[in-house]
């Protein structure tokens, strides 16, 4: 590895910006003649919209506009679209109801929007919303999936009855059943997966710009996929053909999965531009994040598990509610089928699964996709399941985990999965002596006697990302395919552009996809730069969630740099007079291996642009794409284990140390994969201590600030002690796994298996609060 | 509508907005320094903290009026040129940022931090300091690391001066 | 925010002669309350006064046994002031972790009591060292001042100019926070008085805002440890409740905190 190359520690090109303020994020655009936007949002659950008075609010000076959903139903634009297909157990397709962009006639939760003001300002956007009378008539509303379930529940959908999705399944349920029937012992958890706000840092914005003569609009927007916005706009939701729409992502401030989707928001806002004449900028707030950006995880999960003897694993059954909200979001109906239950066999040799999800709609913000998206649900369950388990069987959990271990690799799993590679027993044992395993009972005791409980807990996770294999999800009902594209470009002076379908908004693809070529070519990464976010710029590509940017965007980069080089290395031959199977390219130079016959980079370039020199029958130029499509998942994994002190007076916990040995492959970079680690391992902890949100029993949201959902803290939460082992994936040639939703996956039950450890009792929910913590302790 | 006369990294400014303007709407729309950003609607998040007469506030919670007559320091302020404020060197070089939204007030606050705590700085004093500043990527370690690294930076570069 | 008139005053007499004038009128000091209320349009004065850079409301003076910081004096500066450290150390601890470096540059005492918000630090510490709080018109005793959830005896258009403290033998200050506000979800304020009167006052607490809490100090003033608190009972009737705490959780916050605040106390 050079000092710029594969495995270095690289500072990012993309940090000065940030830390000077010459970030460009939506909400710092400006165009001439911009309108502002201001969506009317409804404060029911559950509500039909009677009639919508604007004529105040027209009158008002600086007032535009104001549109409403039943324009927008007229003007044809579609619905919102789910766009995997999934299949109940009795072979009927998901059940879903229609979602405007905005409600004309019945809104399913508060939040969504009825009508838009559109203003010369923001703020004038906002008092003429005050303006605009609607007429409601409230309806019974739903939230909570149990109670969505019961007969007699108020309905959302007369597409849906029973606010019944699906009921999928997947596995083996005679064999489970009769691992069952033989088992010695059978452990039984119930769980609930809280439901999260992602809240991204940046909330979500958009900038709408309609060119008349051109018919063509140009959309800035906060999104991980500015290509797949751009397909769904144009061929689901009637905006434009993809040519007449550009659509640009500049930096976005985080995403976690809650900016993959496309939103009523941003389709509003091309619409209203062609209706007004104008730019149009919408800029959500925190409040509209809370209530509009798509929430995660919501899983009510029976599971029971079943042990031979000699505490071997032999089934599992798992029953989960998943709760959707009230309409289907973009990837919603995947998360709790095809990423969740395909990890129900976690690191573990489990000859029989089987796993039914129940998806239901209530009246909530809608649910989908957030860091680890049905990993982290699956990986919770099997974890706290493990620990349950350790307890009632009375074996360290460890050596529990330990004794059921895969060990061979590859491994099929009852659920589809095929693991490539892996080493669980080198993660865990990294971990242990990471933290001292061996020591703690004393240090237990040593607490004790200081008046505080202290506890640790293991979480052993796996996770399938670099997603993904388009045939393989496509077989499982995904609407596209989950490659990615990647073109090299050598500019005539010898410096590089890198086109990626990738979209970094934290990940630091600026800086990680240049080492790639500086590791390949020699050359600094000052000479590289990379293009992405924008459709006019950049091919077609899939953008950035489910850990895939390294193990699928990198390895498409990878494959045009390759093809890039074979040309490259037929000029530089036909320049040096030798054979291309003697060029080997070192410190950006091609040299004849064995002399010291070398060309530079640049004269190469030059001379694939000049063409006065080329090989008989050569193009000219030097640029080269490719999209690779990975052959499978990847798997990262490793152990995370915490300790950590309770506070019996008070129920609150800090955290003692906090380990985590993983499993990702090669590293690009590994300060960068540390980062992501960090990230990651705090909002598994966020969810675990502190992140609920809620709803209450009518469908008001309860948590729609930060004034009431609790976000972590940098004194909320510990540094890191990290470490990796290391098995290469054999799916891609650069051996990489993926890292961004691991620590998300993971930390959750380490941190809840600590506390239950911690107090001595095992039933705990998430968010793992004080005054729950102090209440568990003292219950009966 | 009033005329807000304040100082802005190092130049003096007479903006004329509505009494309703938040300063940071005043340095954001007004006089286009778009790298102070707004992160939440209740004052929690600290993505928009700036300087007021050196000491690190919330922008969002203040009228741009309450900033007349004061001199400000925005994130677009603080290097010399070039030449980097040893704590933004700090954020980079420790990866204290990952997608940039909170790093400016992060970088604000962190400055304020130093200077109030000098040389006394650990773990848990930036920890706790860093209350009112909320990061959703980094998980804060190196941000922490960040700050402490930047303590000696500033530490040393005062005592160069 | 709704559209609003922004006025700076340079004294007390202007600033409630500015405030008589706006049709609906309302005092801003740091602003730290007063303004998210306004963005979340939860507000509409029409007419801000700002007391912020009023001279006469700046400051803290020590006076034999009484501490007195001026309305307008920000949290920073109280927490950083040599009498207040020396006098009554358990305000500026107490002042050290009310809300965030950068609220604490704003915010000030005056804020802070006027809409005697139930979670706000600062009701406590008035309640339980029997402090006197100064008004343009007149003085008026905590026990007085804070009359219910954010209720004070303010008459429209007084202005607090200052808080007297009479300075204790001992007091300290412990809370448990909310974990997402920050704000207290449960403070104790414990004070021995000079002439040996135990007070304790909870914030966060009651339905009702700040709260004397009798059956500690009954219990303290027999026997001024943490541990003579083991045996007392606080009932949940009346307090709040809510995602971040329970009314039993409060409940049991209130003894803890006082048994942790006797132990801090100096």
């Amino acid at each position: 590895m050079g000092v710029e190359g594969i495995g270095a520690r690289v500072v990012r090109k993309e940090d000065k910006r940030f830390i000077t303020g010459k970030g460009r994020y939506v909400d710092d655009i400006k165009l001439v003649g911009m309108t502002h936007a201001h969506f009317i949002r409804s404060p029911h659950a559950h509500a039909k919209v009677k009639g919508i008075d604007s004529s105040a609010a027209l009158k008002m000076p600086g007032v535009v506009a104001v549109l409403t959903g039943r324009e927008i139903v007229d003007d044809k634009v579609g619905n919102l679209i789910c766009g995997w297909a999934i299949t109940s157990k009795d072979g009927s397709p998901m059940k879903m109801g229609a979602w405007p962009a905005m409600a004309p006639e019945t809104v399913r939760f508060v939040g969504q929007a009825v009508a838009v003001v559109i203003a010369e300002s923001k703020n004038l956007a906002r008092d003429a919303a005050e303006a605009v009378a609607v007429d409601y008539e409230e309806l019974p509303a739903v939230a909570d999936v149990q109670a969505a379930i019961k007969s007699g529940a108020p309905q959302l959908h007369p597409e849906a009855p029973g606010n019944q999705v699906y009921d999928w399944v997947i596995g083996d349920e005679g064999a489970t059943d009769a691992a069952f029937a033989k088992a010695a012992n059978v452990v039984k958890l119930d769980v609930t997966n809280n439901r999260l706000a992602p809240n991204a840092m940046e909330p979500r914005a958009a900038i709408a710009d309609y060119d008349a003569a051109e018919e063509h609009f140009t959309l800035y927007t906060t999104s991980q996929n500015p290509h797949v916005a751009r397909l769904v706009l144009s061929a689901f939701y009637n905006i434009a053909p993809e040519h007449k729409l550009r659509v640009i992502a500049p930096d976005v401030g985080g995403g976690f999965g809650s900016k993959i989707f496309i939103y009523p928001e941003e389709m509003v806002a091309l619409w209203a531009s062609k209706k007004v004449g104008r730019p149009v900028k919408w800029t959500g707030d925190r409040t509209e994040a809370f209530l509009t950006d798509a929430h995660g995880r919501d899983h009510v999960t029976h599971a029971e598990m079943a042990f031979d003897a000699n505490n071997k694993i032999t089934g599992f059954k798992v029953k989960t509610y998943a709760n959707f909200g009230a309409y289907m979001s973009l990837f919603s109906s995947s998360v709790p089928t095809y990423l969740y239950a395909t990890l129900l066999s976690g690191q573990y040799n489990i000859p029989a699964i089987h796993a039914e999800v129940i998806g239901v709609y209530t009246n909530t913000t809608p649910v989908d996709a957030y860091r680890g998206a049905g990993r982290p649900e699956a990986s919770y369950l099997i974890e706290r399941l493990m620990e349950t388990a350790a307890r009632q069987l009375k074996v360290d959990p460890a050596e529990l985990r330990r004794t059921n271990f895969i060990t061979q690799f590859p491994h099929q799993t009852p659920v589809i999965m095929a693991y490539d590679t892996g080493d669980f027993n080198a993660s865990l044992d990294a971990a242990m002596k990471a933290i001292d395993y061996a020591g703690f009972a004393a240090r237990k005791a040593q607490a004790k006697s200081q008046g505080k409980l202290r506890g640790i807990g293991v979480s052993c996770y796996i996770e399938a990302c670099g997603i993904a294999p388009s045939k393989a999800v496509g077989s499982l009902g995904a609407g596209v395919g989950l490659w990615e594209s990647a073109e090299v470009r050598v500019n005539p002076v010898g410096t590089i552009e890198i086109l990626t379908g990738s979209h970094s908004h934290g990940q630091g693809h600026e800086t990680t996809f240049c080492q790639l070529v500086a590791d390949r070519l020699g050359v600094p990464i000052s000479q590289v730069s990379i293009v992405h976010g924008d459709t006019d710029k950049v091919q077609f590509g899939m953008g950035t969630y489910g850990s895939r940017s390294a193990a699928v965007g990198l390895t498409a980069i990878l494959k045009a740099m390759e093809k890039m080089e074979s040309k490259a290395k037929k000029i530089a031959a036909h320049a040096l007079e030798a054979s291309e199977a003697d060029i080997v390219i070192e410190n950006g130079e091609f040299k004849v291996t064995g002399t010291d016959k070398a060309i530079a980079l640049p004269m190469v370039a030059l001379a694939a642009y000049t063409a006065h020199n080329l090989p008989d029958g050569m193009e000219p130029g030097l640029k080269e794409s490719a999209f690779y499509d990975p052959t499978n998942f990847t798997f990262p994994a490793g152990t995370y284990i915490c300790e950590l002190e309770v506070d019996p007076g008070t129920g609150k916990t800090s955290f003692v140390d906090f380990v985590a040995a993983d499993d990702f492959g090669r590293l690009i970079n590994p300060m960068i994969v540390e980062g992501q680690v960090h990230g990651g391992l705090v909002q598994g902890i966020g969810q675990a201590l502190l992140e609920h949100a809620i709803y209450d029993a009518n469908g008001q949201p309860v948590t729609a600030s930060f004034m009431d959902y609790a976000m972590p803290r940098a004194d909320d939460v510990p540094s890191f002690n990290l470490s990796h082992t290391t098995t290469l994936c054999p799916g891609n040639p650069l051996g990489i796994k993926g890292c961004g939703e691991a620590g998300a996956i993971g930390a959750s039950a380490a941190v809840i298996n600590a506390i239950t450890d911690a107090i001595g009792k095992n039933n705990l929910e998430m968010p793992a609060t004080p005054d729950r913590v102090w209440r568990t302790i003292n219950a009966a | 509508m009033s005329t807000v006369k304040l100082t802005v990294n190092g130049k003096a400014v007479a903006v004329d907005v509505e009494d309703r303007t938040l300063l940071v709407q005043l340095l954001r729309d007004h006089l286009n320094l778009t790298g102070t950003h707004v992160g939440c609607d209740t004052s929690q998040c600290g993505a928009c903290v700036v300087h007021m007469d050196g000491r690190a506030v919330k922008s969002c919670t203040m009228l741009a009026g309450q900033a007349d007559g004061a001199s400000i320091t925005t994130i677009e302020g603080i290097a010399k040129g070039d030449e980097l404020h040893p704590m933004q060197a700090a954020f980079r070089d420790n990866h204290g940022l990952q997608c940039g939204y909170c790093t400016p007030g992060m970088i604000m606050s962190a400055i304020d931090i130093v200077h109030r705590h000098g040389g006394q700085l650990d773990e848990a004093t930036v920890r706790t300091e860093l209350e009112g500043n909320i990061c959703r990527c980094t998980g804060y370690h190196n941000i922490v690391k960040a700050v402490l690294d930047a303590a000696g930076r500033m530490k040393v570069s005062q005592a160069a001066e | 925010m709704y559209q609003t008139t922004y006025h700076r005053a340079s004294s007390v007499d202007e600033a409630a002669s500015l405030f008589a004038k706006g049709s609906e009128s309302k005092f801003l000091a740091g602003g730290q309350t007063l303004l998210p209320v306004m963005k979340q349009r939860l507000a509409s004065p029409s007419d801000v006064i700002d007391l912020g850079k009023i001279k006469e409301l700046q400051g803290v003076e020590l006076s034999g046994d009484t501490l007195t910081i001026k309305a307008a004096t920000i949290y920073y500066d109280i927490m950083t002031n040599a009498d207040v450290k020396k006098a009554i150390p358990a305000i500026a601890y107490l002042t050290s972790v009310l809300g965030d470096p950068a609220v604490r540059y704003r915010g000030t005492i005056g804020g802070s009591i006027a809409n005697n918000d139930p979670a706000a630090d600062f009701p406590a510490a008035l309640l339980a060292l029997g402090a006197t709080v100064k008004t343009n018109k007149r003085s008026i005793s905590a026990e007085d001042f804070f009359q219910g959830l954010f209720t004070t005896a303010l008459e429209d258009g007084e202005i607090i100019t200052a808080v007297s403290f009479p300075v204790p033998a001992k007091a300290g200050y412990e809370k448990m926070r909310h974990p997402a506000s920050r704000f207290a979800l449960t403070g104790v304020f414990v004070a021995q008085t000079k002439s040996g009167e135990v007070r304790v006052a909870a914030t966060g607490a009651s339905q009702s805002g700040v709260m004397r809490v009798p059956a500690i100090e009954a219990a303290l003033k027999a026997n001024w440890s943490p541990s003579a608190i083991d045996g007392v009972s606080i009932s949940a009737s009346g307090l709040l409740a809510d995602i971040h705490g329970t009314a039993e959780y409060r409940a049991n916050l209130i003894k803890v905190m006082a048994q942790r605040a006797v132990a801090a106390a100096r």
